[in-house]
């Protein structure tokens, strides 16, 4: 146990942080909607019919992009913890698993691809149909073995940051044709961010499934070998 | 949205409201970590219809999907790891502080 000063300390600081959210909550007006008026006074140059996705992809794409970008900074973090064999995570699946994989992935994946395709005109987008397909991803990777040894490094990485390089590519690109930094020619926004959702929605998916594996896979079976499950190698 | 909440709307979202912060506090203060990871689970399940409450239904999926499901077996692998970890410290130390795991 804490000594008692600092458990006082401690209670007292929370007490004043709930304090401050709490009086930064009532300090809130009640109608400041200031920004519902604009975004759908602009929807229709979105190219798309969903708010959220509108502001997300469109309106405030550069949060979107850094936090696509924050998601990858968290796989290199995953990666640097230390090297780990995947064959040596896995365990044998029982019969029940695996029946219930063969049902539950296909819908997955149909899933996944509804929610991409639907975010444009209701809720969903490249986040929601992501985990669906992290899902997907980890399902699998408690599961079948020889999916898990044969990812091949290149085609992992491509996919991981698929998101990141096409978003930024865009948004370059409509700075080339000169308009400024993710502002999409207004007849090509609707495929634009469509295609912007699909790399994100792979580098999503394939990010949350590497980040269960909680280490860089190694390349292919027998440069590293470990005795136990999740034990990390040592870098020397 | 106050005034037009009829009586079986608030007969649904206060016992869902007070649940929430029944298992909210349940979960930080279980010494059983297994323990903690399943009701954090089911927070997280919870916490997904609430949000469809609120109308915010792409906040509810994306709960359900990465709140429950991913962060939950990310959780499980994690606590797994500990202890085997654990294990391996205990038995190859022979410490007089034994944990069973």
């Amino acid at each position: 146990m804490r000594p008692f000063p600092a458990k006082l300390i401690i209670i007292l600081l929370l007490m004043a942080l709930t304090g401050l959210f709490a009086w930064a909550i009532l300090s809130l007006p009640l109608n400041g909607t200031s920004l519902r008026t604009q975004v759908f006074a602009n929807i229709g140059h979105s190219g798309v019919s969903n708010p959220v996705t509108a502001v997300l992809l469109n309106f405030r794409g550069y949060d979107t992009l850094l936090e696509i970008t924050v998601l990858f900074l968290a796989v290199l973090g995953v990666w640097s913890l230390g090297t780990i064999h995947i064959p040596d995570l896995l365990q044998p699946a029982g019969l029940f698993l695996m029946a219930l994989l063969r049902i539950l992935l296909p819908a997955m994946m149909l899933t996944a691809g509804y929610l991409l395709w639907a975010g444009a005109h209701a809720p969903g987008g490249a986040f929601q149909a992501g985990a669906v397909l992290g899902g997907a991803g980890i399902l699998l990777l408690l599961t079948e073995v020889r999916f898990a040894s044969t990812i091949d490094w290149w085609p992992l990485r491509t996919l991981l940051s698929a998101g990141i390089l096409v978003f930024s590519g865009v948004g370059l690109g409509s700075m080339a044709l000169g308009g400024r930094l993710l502002e999409y020619p207004r007849d090509w926004a609707g495929i634009l961010i469509l295609i912007i959702e699909s790399a994100a929605t792979l580098s999503i998916g394939v990010t949350l499934m590497v980040l269960f594996v909680g280490g860089k896979p190694s390349k292919a079976d027998g440069t590293v070998s470990m005795k136990s499950t999740g034990q990390r190698e040592d870098k020397t | 949205m106050a005034e037009s909440m009829t009586w079986s709307q608030w007969l649904f979202d206060l016992p869902l409201a007070l649940v929430l912060l029944w298992l909210a506090w349940r979960l930080l203060s279980s010494t059983d970590l297994f323990k903690a990871v399943v009701l954090f689970i089911a927070f997280g399940l919870l916490m997904a219809l609430a949000w469809v409450r609120l109308h915010a239904v792409d906040i509810a999926l994306a709960e359900a999907a990465i709140g429950a499901g991913v962060t939950g077996a990310l959780f499980l692998s994690a606590l797994k790891r500990m202890n085997s970890e654990q294990q391996k410290l205990d038995d190859g130390e022979n410490d007089d502080e034994r944990r069973d795991v």
